[in-house]
């Protein structure tokens, strides 16, 4: 009993720390997104700034040069995305493909001119990274039967970037819902022609958000590369970004739904983790594939099947022409 | 007036000129507009009434001229600079966000700080304010999608009253209005003005300038070719300014001989998606010699009547009778097979359905009929066949510029819908089906397409005209059935019929009688 308890508490605390990187990248593309500009490369914007956020850390072994490396090449990124599709008025999606194969190639390519370890960079010590944070009291409160386990395991025991993630949630909710910017984002997203003629600048409303998403990507990239792991490892997002983009459609592009959506993501993921190798009655030894496919297999029966009628920003994805 | 000419002009345009490439949209246009008036112009479409009031309102920047606003120069370069000058523009296709309430709407771009809640509560007082000045009738919590299309007209004049707007400009207002609405709107702009606004109406019915106008510039071909006070002048005036032609306001048709029953409809019923009732037990018949009017505010089920009877949409009940022919809900028959039975198709929304607006006029005019043994071989088109037979209809329907192979949408809206009539009149149907024939066309096509339609009817054809435009139905209707709720409320024959009766019934599904009663 004590052992199935502990095992449901470290699978929930797996579920938060997996979750992170979903939680920053769904916010993050919740910004983008209901300014109207379409965001497929979260991907490739996570994966920058995980290499960026890593290469930096291994020079200088500081974490936090690390995360403003990686936010800074992330927010680059955002902007080559946004001067495509925002002053340029191209395809948003092309742009954001584009995006994420350059960044597929080129973090392997300048992995290997500088670091010379097949693409990947040097394993970090404790002070390049995030490292878990200790409660107060955390070791006296971990004795306490039922609760103690909870504070010690679950609550803490997480790095920095998981609780900045975690407070993402309900500021995003706050800014989209409560601030005069985020009247705005909902606004552009939907009619940017009302925006317009209220005497507003589109273009300068929706490179915010763009913006803002490339600096919530560039968390999420800085904490695969140096918080969750300790050095870059080619192609390390692994489609967390599409994922992320799959909780934010199947939360119908609201924070708080989003971020229910991720939590799932990150608990079947969890889930995965454990089950592998333990073999279940009448089945046996589950494949380890199998396992690993499930959240991916999951998304889509979820997305097709149980999210209802997703009505996206009215005016995502068409870039702002000014006409009358 | 000398008061009025003591004071500035609240809005004075010099010289404007604009061009865009080749298009001379507007040509030395001055205007003096008077403040605390309502002065409408007017014009075809094309006369450059949008560009101007664009560049009024700093969509464009004019070529030269100069704008002087309550007697200061003034440069417009954005719809900012506008605002701040005090002017406010109602647009024809509304600029709102239809999941946002009124409030928010209303807010936008003068929110009151960062953060809402304070500005909220400030702009709820504000717009109750306006509400109990100008009884506007629209509250500050409803979701401005859900409201009815007067209603969220409404809350653009809500918005540009709300930051303070003395002089507003109204592009085409009344195109989706019901005569009620309409009246309401008028009530409204006639309490602006006697509250010192400046009112500029832009339109192209002479009715609305007649009725609500101080004075009224006519525009044609870019410049300004009159300037009347209203009680000066006339509609048959007014008319012959903006064409610079005489033009019949009235249709000349003799009576109607109908003949036998060529479209007989019973019962036909049909569900949207959402499983919503969009047409209820509609039934009526068309006779071959009489064209049949069905008029309705938008939206009443008027459209997804067309598209049953062209065979776009299968109704779920009820069946239609072509010529003798049965069609039913069990066995409905796709386009090809209406057009087959005879039925000819001039569609309401003619980019959608009409044509195809990338294709060139050839291929346009061929729509619906590419499988003619005249114009498709075993493999390949017949091209020489198709393009002289696109030449024939420009010619005959006098499609400008003749150019067959000019992209269709390169043709202005009039000269693409001549096309469109062109190609479905030219089989002789024996029932034509017609969904707004004359919506965004001028003055000169509007009479070419009217006289078309009568002309067939006279051939035997029977003429099922929809349309939102109760001059339109009224001018060329036999009898008149009026839709609401996708049923049909009424039928009144011709000589009978005014827009009063007309617009009663249009408003009102169940209690027409006690509307007039309390009226």
């Amino acid at each position: 009993m004590e052992d199935a308890y502990l095992v449901a508490l470290l699978t929930l605390s797996a579920t938060i720390r997996v979750s992170t990187p979903l939680i920053l990248g769904a916010m993050a593309g919740l910004f983008s997104e209901r300014s109207g500009i379409v965001d497929v490369g979260l991907e490739g914007k996570m994966l920058a700034a995980a290499f960026a956020a890593a290469a930096a850390s291994a020079v200088t072994h500081v974490a936090v040069i690390g995360l403003a490396a990686g936010i800074a090449t992330s927010v680059m990124m955002a902007l080559i995305h946004g001067y495509a599709s925002i002053t340029q008025r191209g395809n948003q999606v092309v742009s954001g493909v584009a995006i994420n194969i350059l960044v597929a190639g080129l973090t392997v390519v300048l992995g290997i001119a500088w670091f010379h370890q097949g693409g990947e960079t040097p394993p970090l010590p404790p002070e390049g990274r995030f490292m878990p944070i200790a409660l107060p009291f955390q070791d006296t409160v971990a004795a306490v039967p039922v609760l103690g386990p909870i504070y010690a395991r679950l609550i803490g025991g997480h790095n920095l970037l998981v609780y900045v993630a975690l407070a993402t949630v309900p500021l995003t909710h706050w800014i989209v819902n409560a601030t005069r910017f985020g009247l705005r984002l909902r606004a552009v997203g939907e009619n940017p022609q009302a925006v317009d003629t209220a005497g507003i600048s589109v273009a300068w409303l929706r490179y915010r958000a763009v913006i803002l998403c490339g600096v919530l990507t560039g968390v999420a990239g800085t904490y695969l590369s140096i918080a969750q792991n300790a050095n870059f490892i080619r192609n390390m997002s692994a489609g967390q970004g599409f994922i992320a983009l799959a909780a934010l459609i199947f939360g119908k592009w609201r924070a708080w739904p989003a971020f229910g959506a991720c939590l799932l993501f990150g608990f079947l993921d969890a889930v995965a983790i454990r089950l592998q190798g333990v073999s279940v009655p009448g089945i046996g030894e589950v494949p380890v594939q199998f396992i690993q496919a499930l959240p991916y297999a999951l998304t889509v029966i979820l997305l097709a099947g149980f999210i209802g009628k997703a009505v996206a920003p009215r005016a995502s994805g068409i870039p702002y022409v000014k006409e009358h | 007036m000398p008061a009025a000419e003591s004071a500035p002009p609240a809005i004075e345009l010099r010289h404007i000129d604009k061009r865009f490439g080749t298009v001379h949209a507007n040509r030395d246009v001055s205007m003096s507009i008077a403040r605390g008036s309502i002065t409408g112009i007017v014009g075809e479409n094309g006369a450059g009434k949008s560009t101007l009031m664009s560049i009024l309102y700093g969509f464009y920047e004019a070529d030269s001229g100069e704008i002087l606003v309550n007697g200061k120069p003034a440069a417009i370069n954005s719809a900012h600079d506008a605002l701040r000058l005090g002017i406010g523009m109602v647009h024809q296709h509304f600029v709102l966000i239809d999941p946002f309430t009124i409030l928010e709407n209303v807010m936008l771009g003068a929110e009151g700080g960062a953060l809402l809640r304070r500005g909220k509560a400030s702009a709820k007082q504000e717009l109750e304010r306006l509400e109990r000045e100008y009884g506007l009738g629209v509250d500050p919590d409803a979701v401005v999608g859900t409201l009815p299309v007067g209603a969220q007209q409404r809350v653009e004049i809500l918005k540009a009253l709300y930051r303070g707007a003395g002089i507003l400009i109204l592009d085409e207002p009344t195109g989706v209005l019901t005569p009620q609405e309409t009246d309401q709107l008028f009530r409204i702009l006639k309490t602006l003005r006697a509250r010192g606004s400046t009112v500029i109406l832009i339109t192209h019915k002479l009715r609305e300038i007649m009725a609500v106008t101080d004075e009224v510039y006519v525009m044609r071909g870019g410049a300004v070719v009159a300037h009347r006070r209203t009680a000066k002048t006339d509609a048959g005036e007014l008319a012959e300014l903006m064409v610079g032609r005489k033009v019949r306001l009235e249709i000349e048709k003799g009576p109607a001989k109908p003949g036998a029953e060529r479209l007989v409809v019973e019962d036909l019923t049909l569900h949207d998606a959402r499983g919503v009732t969009v047409l209820d037990h509609v039934s009526f018949a068309a006779r071959g010699g009489e064209i049949v009017g069905i008029a309705g505010v938008s939206g009443n089920g008027q459209s997804e009547l067309l598209e049953v009877l062209a065979g776009i949409r299968a109704a779920d009940a009820g069946r239609i009778v072509v010529d003798g022919v049965e069609i039913t809900p069990s066995q409905p028959r796709d386009p090809a097979r209406m057009r087959d039975l005879g039925v000819a198709h001039i569609p309401e929304d003619r980019h959608r359905l009409g044509l195809v607006v990338s294709f060139e006029a050839t291929e346009s005019a061929l729509l619906g009929y590419q499988h003619d043994e005249a114009y498709a071989g075993a493999v390949l088109q017949r091209h020489g066949a198709i393009n002289r037979h696109c030449a024939a209809l420009m010619d005959e329907f006098d499609v400008r510029p003749r150019q067959p192979f000019l992209r269709s949408a390169s043709f202005s809206g009039g000269n693409q819908q001549k096309l469109i009539v062109a190609r479905e009149l030219a089989r002789a149907p024996k029932v034509l089906l017609v969904g707004q024939p004359t919506r965004g066309v001028d003055i000169g096509a509007i009479e070419f397409i009217h006289r078309q339609l009568v002309e067939h009817r006279d051939a035997g054809c029977a003429v099922l005209l929809v349309s939102v435009e109760l001059d339109e139905i009224m001018a060329l209707a036999d009898r008149i059935l009026v839709m609401c709720d996708g049923r049909i409320v009424g039928e009144v024959a011709r000589s009978d019929a005014d827009e009063r009766v007309l617009g009663l019934m249009m408003a009102n599904a169940r209690g027409a009688d006690g509307i007039a009663a309390s009226a």
